[in-house]
Order: C-alpha cells, then sequence, then structure tokens
C-alpha cells in the first residue's frame, strides 16, 4: 500500500514568481492510473457524501483505474457542470479528501487532480465541439442571473434538462469570480471559456453587459417570458476596516487589485488597465482571496506579507495555495492586526501599524477569538496595501426587485432548493450565504434548478 | 459589439458619440452613466450618459480624451464598433419636485450638466445653468445650454468668452442677490466641485455634487470608486454619483483621483508615439 499520493508536477518557484502561467501541471495518464490505484473504492462513500454536488467518486475513480478516460469525464460532468474548474480550486481538503479513508493512514486519494485529469483530458481529445443542442421551441424559459459558478452550475442543470436558458452577465466576459478573481496561474481563463463553450453548446445563451437590477429588472425578466429566474449575483462590495488611513492613494480592495490583474490583464506590459506597482505589499486577511492577492503582488515584483489576525491553524485559505504562496516568498505576519494606514508627506501608504494579536476561547465561528496584547504596538513597511476582508452582497437586485426579501445585511433570502420569497425567483450562491467556496455556489445553483423544473413541473410557474 | 452612429468634435479634446445600445438605452436617466471598452484589450471607460434615445436604442456619451483608452476610443468613427457598453449605471439625478435650480458644470463635466439641465427643463422647473471653462477653445455645448437653461451664465478663466473667472462668480452673485434655489447640482473638475460646495454652504442650500471616481466593474463589486461622505464609506457606483456636496471629502478623493498619473501620462505617451509612427508610415491605425 502506497500512503503517499502521485505527486503532480510544478512549476518551480523560482520560474514560476515570474510568470503567470499555471503552477500546477496536471497528471499525465499513468500518474492519474496509478493515484487511482489507492482508492479502497470503499462501500460508505463518505467523498461522495461530502462532495457539494455529490460527484459519483469512486465510481469515476474506477473508470479512470480501467483506462476508461471518457466515461470517466461524462459520469464526473454529469453531476458537475465545471470539472476541470472545481478540480483546481475546490478545498478538497474540507471535502472529498477530507473525509477520504485512506487519509486516516496516510495522504488521501488525489480526488480534485483526479477529477482535474479527466476534464483536461476530454478537452485535449475534444476535435470539435458537440454539435449545438438547441431546447425545444416550446421549452419554458428560464433566466440566469451572473455567470459565476452559481449561474453556470444552474444553467447547465437546466439545460440538461430541456429548458431554454439565458444567462444574463454584467461585465464584458462570462465566469464571474472565475474570470475576475481567480488568477491565471491558479485557474487559466481559457479552462473557463471552454466551460462556458461546453454550455453554449448545451444551448444555454449568454447576454453581456446586461446589469440585471439596471439595463432590466427582475420583474421585466419576467413579463419578458422567463417562467423563471435564479438570482446567482455573487458576493458584491468590498469589505475594510475603517482603519485610519485607509482610503489613502495605495490602498486597494482584493477585489479590485485582481480584477484589475485577472479580468482586465494588468500585468501584461502593454495592458491599458493599471496596476499600482508597488516595492512592499501588506495583504490583510487569509483566505483564499488573500493568498491570490499575495501571488499576484509577488509576480508584479513585491516583497509580500500576508497579515493575518490568528495563526496559521485557522487560516481559512486552501492549504495548497498557502504552500504555493509560502513557497514563492510570500512572508505571514500571523497573530497581527492592523490598527491604522500609514501615510508620509506626500499622501503616499508608508506602512500599517499593527498590533499583535492572543488567542482566547472560540467564538461563534468555533474559531479561536483574538484580541490584542498590551503594549505590541508596531509597524510594517509597505507601500501598497490590499484588503482581503471578504465582501457584502451586492446592493442592486435588492434595490430594484419589489417583494425580495433580504436578510440583515442585504443578503438575498432562499431556502434550501433556493426559493425566495418572490414565487418563480430563486437564488443562490454568495448572495445568499456571503462569501464562500466555488464549489458551494455550484451545489446551490444545482440545487435551485432541480426546485425550478420541480415547479415547473408541478405548474406553480 | 455596438456600432457608433454618429461622431462629432466638441473641442481640440472633447468628442461626442451616439451608440446603439438597446439595453442601455431603455432605462437610461440624467445623472446615470454607461461603462465602455473600445476594443477587445481596451480598459473599462466609465462616461456619464450626455443623452439618450429609446426610440433609436442609442446612448450618447461626451469623452474627455485624457489617457491611452479614451485615446482608442477616439479612434473609432462612426459605422465602426466599440467592444463593449454597460448600462445604464449609478443612481438617476434626484429632479423630481424641484422649482428653482442651478446647475454648476466646469469643462467635460458640462458633458453631465447637460442632461440634468435638461431633465429639470423638462419637467417644467426654473433652470440657471452656469458653465465653466478654461479659455474659450475648450467651451462646449452652448447652443444646447442657451436652449435649454432659462438663464446662462458662461465663463471662461482667461476671460476669451463670457465673464473671466470661475464658476462661483455668477454662482454667489446670485445667492448674494437673494436668489432662492431649491437645489444647486455641481458637476466638474474636483476642486471646482469643492468651491461650489463652499459657496453655497452659508446659505445651508441642498448642494450635489456629481462624482466620477476612478472605476472598473461599475457595479458594486471592485471598490475602487469609494468615497468618504459624511464620514461613511459610500460607493459611486451604487450609492451615488451624487452626493451630498457639503458632506463629501474632497480633499480624499482629490488623493485618490491622482492613484494612477504616473500610468496615465506613460500610456499618453505610448500612444502619442504609436501615433506619429503611423503617421509618418502614411498609414492609418
Amino acid at each position: 500500500m502506497n500512503y503517499s499520493r502521485i505527486p503532480m508536477p510544478e512549476q518551480p518557484p523560482e520560474t514560476r514568481i515570474k510568470n503567470f502561467g499555471e503552477v500546477a501541471l496536471g497528471y499525465d495518464e499513468t500518474a492519474a492510473r496509478a493515484e487511482a490505484e489507492r482508492c479502497l473504492q470503499c462501500k460508505a462513500r463518505p467523498c461522495t457524501a461530502a462532495c457539494p454536488v455529490g460527484v459519483h467518486i469512486p465510481d469515476f475513480i474506477a473508470l479512470v483505474k480501467a483506462g476508461r478516460f471518457e466515461e470517466a469525464y461524462a459520469l464526473v460532468r454529469a453531476d458537475n457542470a465545471l470539472p476541470a474548474v472545481c478540480g483546481r480550486v475546490c478545498p478538497q481538503e474540507r471535502q472529498c479528501e477530507g473525509s477520504c479513508v485512506r487519509g486516516k493512514k496516510g495522504e488521501p486519494v488525489a480526488i480534485g487532480r483526479l477529477e482535474r485529469f479527466v476534464a483536461d483530458r476530454h478537452a485535449a481529445q475534444e476535435t470539435a465541439p458537440n454539435a449545438a443542442q438547441t431546447a425545444a421551441p416550446a421549452a419554458a424559459k428560464v433566466a440566469v442571473v451572473g455567470s459565476g459558478p452559481a449561474g453556470l452550475a444552474c444553467a447547465g442543470e437546466l439545460a440538461a434538462r430541456g429548458y431554454a436558458v439565458t444567462v444574463f452577465e454584467a461585465l464584458h466576459r462570462a465566469g464571474g469570480v472565475l474570470v475576475y478573481g481567480i488568477p491565471e496561474f491558479r485557474l487559466p481563463k481559457r479552462i473557463v471559456r471552454r466551460e462556458i463553450a461546453a454550455l453554449e453548446a448545451q444551448g444555454v445563451t449568454f447576454v453581456r453587459n446586461a446589469v440585471i437590477g439596471r439595463s432590466l429588472t427582475v420583474s421585466e425578466l419576467r413579463e419578458a417570458g422567463f417562467c423563471a429566474v435564479f438570482l446567482g449575483t455573487g458576493a458584491g462590495l468590498p469589505n475594510f476596516m475603517d482603519l485610519p488611513g485607509e482610503n489613502a492613494r495605495g490602498v486597494f480592495s482584493a477585489n479590485e487589485y485582481l480584477t484589475r490583474v485577472n479580468l482586465m490583464q494588468a500585468y501584461e506590459a502593454d495592458a491599458e488597465t493599471p496596476i499600482f506597482r508597488a516595492k512592499r505589499v501588506a495583504v490583510v486577511g487569509g483566505g483564499n482571496v488573500a493568498m491570490d492577492a499575495a501571488r499576484c503582488a509577488r509576480r508584479l515584483g513585491a516583497e509580500t506579507t500576508v497579515v493575518y489576525r490568528r495563526s496559521e491553524a485557522e487560516l481559512p485559505a486552501r492549504r495548497e495555495e498557502v504552500g504555493h504562496a509560502r513557497e514563492e516568498g510570500v512572508a505571514f505576519a500571523f497573530l497581527t492586526n492592523p490598527t491604522a494606514v500609514l501615510t508620509d508627506e506626500a499622501g503616499e501608504v508608508r506602512g500599517l501599524r499593527c498590533v499583535k494579536m492572543a488567542l482566547g476561547d472560540p467564538d461563534a465561528s468555533g474559531r479561536r477569538r483574538p484580541a490584542a496584547v498590551a503594549g505590541s504596538e508596531h509597524e510594517l513597511a509597505a507601500n501598497c496595501v490590499i484588503m482581503a476582508l471578504g465582501t457584502s452582497p451586492n446592493p442592486l437586485i435588492g434595490q430594484t426587485t419589489e417583494g425580495l426579501a433580504l436578510a440583515e445585511h442585504g443578503e438575498i433570502v432562499a431556502d434550501e432548493s433556493g426559493r425566495t420569497s418572490i414565487a418563480g425567483v430563486y437564488a443562490g450562491g454568495d448572495a445568499v450565504t456571503g462569501a464562500a467556496t466555488v464549489i458551494l455556489a455550484m451545489g446551490a445553483g444545482k440545487r435551485a434548478a432541480c426546485a425550478i423544473d420541480e415547479d415547473i413541473k408541478a405548474g406553480i410557474l | 459589439m455596438y456600432p457608433i452612429l454618429n461622431k462629432e468634435k466638441l473641442n481640440a479634446g472633447v468628442g461626442r458619440m451616439e451608440i446603439l445600445a438597446p439595453l442601455a438605452a431603455r432605462h437610461a436617466r440624467a445623472g446615470q452613466f454607461v461603462i465602455l471598452r473600445a476594443d477587445e484589450r481596451g480598459e473599462r471607460i466609465p462616461l456619464t450618459i450626455a443623452a439618450s434615445d429609446k426610440e433609436r436604442g442609442t446612448v450618447t456619451v461626451i469623452y474627455q480624451i485624457v489617457g491611452g483608452a479614451t485615446m482608442a476610443l477616439d479612434r473609432l468613427n462612426a459605422g465602426e464598433c466599440v467592444a463593449d457598453l454597460t448600462g445604464p449605471l449609478g443612481k438617476p439625478s434626484a429632479v423630481e419636485g424641484l422649482g428653482r435650480v442651478a446647475v454648476v458644470g466646469g469643462g467635460v463635466g458640462c458633458a453631465i450638466a447637460l442632461p440634468i439641465v435638461r431633465a429639470l427643463h423638462e419637467q417644467g422647473s426654473f433652470v440657471a445653468a452656469i458653465a465653466g471653462f478654461r479659455t474659450a477653445e475648450l467651451v462646449i455645448l452652448e447652443a444646447e445650454f442657451s436652449a435649454l437653461a432659462d438663464e446662462f451664465y458662461l465663463t471662461t478663466d482667461d476671460g476669451t468668452r463670457g465673464e473671466r473667472g470661475n464658476v462661483c462668480m455668477p454662482l454667489s452673485r446670485l445667492l448674494a442677490a437673494g436668489e432662492k434655489f431649491d437645489a444647486v447640482f455641481t458637476i466638474g473638475p474636483l476642486p471646482m466641485m469643492k468651491f461650489v460646495a463652499q459657496t453655497t454652504k452659508p446659505y445651508a442650500l441642498r448642494t450635489v455634487a456629481s462624482m466620477n471616481p476612478i472605476m472598473i466593474d461599475g457595479t458594486g463589486m471592485c471598490g475602487c470608486c469609494r468615497l468618504t461622505v459624511g464620514g461613511a464609506r459610500r460607493f459611486a457606483c451604487v450609492d451615488g454619483p451624487e452626493f451630498d456636496a457639503h458632506l463629501i471629502d474632497f480633499d480624499e478623493a482629490i488623493a485618490r483621483a491622482k492613484t494612477y498619473r504616473a500610468f496615465e501620462a506613460a500610456a499618453r505617451e505610448r500612444h502619442c508615439n504609436l501615433y506619429r509612427q503611423t503617421e509618418k508610415r502614411g498609414g492609418t491605425l
């Protein structure tokens, strides 16, 4: 028995900090089949139970082991509209791999890497996209608002069930956080384009540059003949700390910094969209977004420090990203909390004033609550500060949709199936839960698609 | 793709385009803006809607050439297309119920002032329009303001056209003479709006400034356009772009507007060089 997983080749750190190419390079057939051998095919299937979209994990791995890669892909794709994406960005250690029996003694099966392998291999084999399917002329029309993970999963599931789906996207490119947030080196944009092309081939129509709530309202969509509307508008405005100096020139939200780098390719020499170049960058926060921002800053040539108020054990980021950030020379200031952004006479950022923190008793989230240590004030030098502190829901849909119930902080209220306070209007993903993960949003999108299907068949809509 | 139906040069550095964009035109109202990209590699440029026509399905924008992205936009002609256009964005101007209003525009900000003047005029309000420019050559939209406003005051810094001085001079005079406005709208360079706010403050006169900070998505995602208004954080794209001018921290907004000044200068230089080289070769871009 092999206790270790088959390693996946990567770009070496000293090379990759000079480019935005993908870090992890993927398994080949031999490596994939060898890793698939490690699956015990256990009866209990804790991995599938832990997957938010319920991928039939042991079954697809058995097909990989047998070298039946296309069948393996088809099986994954039946449950997961974006396998090439999820294989790369899911927090597997907290889901499928976290519950893998092999993990009790040794390393769990590399399920994410295998998922990625079958999706990439399928794409490489594909000579031409499948002949375009179109929904039956009488098919009910469903509108999906937002083309991020929740919207794409919902659209994929509805298209598979024969509905005529139109996805409305506010930006000029479809993909939501997959294109504006997650960097190229973690999720190449060609992968997202390919997944969207696959949905288009399935008959899904994408309308870009359409801001629902402004260009068209939700009720106008209903009047235009969409019998159901799914709201997957995602996370919205970035949170800040209300520190003195936080609006100084050189302080950015991670959303802004990443959007410039990812959506607008500001890292390219001839890009029209500017990016702030700094010698020293401090990133405040400890999630995946903080890691992404820090690793982008590193690639843009900055000495980069992640400032996090808890300790390493509490970092919410995916383990692999923390490891990659470390290898790339990102420094970490744990148990450190900023109290002010410091500027020079010209108004340029020169650093952060920070305090040291100590961990006390667990809070509502189960993580130990940090408290400032008296007399621990110190300064951390930085010419640029990036705030990666999560987001609040986008207010546009709430402001413009009469009768839509919102929670205290503006999240759309929806039940487990995605049904909102308005019949025919469904919601899921970050717009409902607040900032979470790609796969949780996809799970919500998929469940809402099932609810829409049920309600239409029941004649409610 | 969004076809350009008409293009017109308003002065050496300012142009006007009417663009076919039915989805943006449908609900467009005074005070709102669009974001467009000239081409596939273009920056997202926020531009206030200068006019819109639901029947034709068009929005008209007025742009000032300040950097690479607006230069690229200006190179496009009628018959060609801009790659992307999204809108309308932001909240419309709150003009309802206003009887007597002063609208104070400066420079290319007059492009934003004009639709507000038009909206007020159409609802029957009395409008005093004040438009200020650096010099006669930069004056734009004079005929349009004259046609729509009940009173129109034109100023230039150097006195080459209209009254010599800045927009605060006619405004102060009107206020000192006892003119009772229900509101003042001001749109233009940040220092100008700051001074307009200072001018109206002693009269406790409701004053609204239309803010145009740096933006990327314009839909409430990136947080780039944040401002401090009355001590609280506000986002111009979804909470504005109009705010109570007496509460805006203009000094902070002025500092933040300079974030990419060096980059913009470099981009302008790059585009100019490209243009010069192309001219030399006798080709077109």
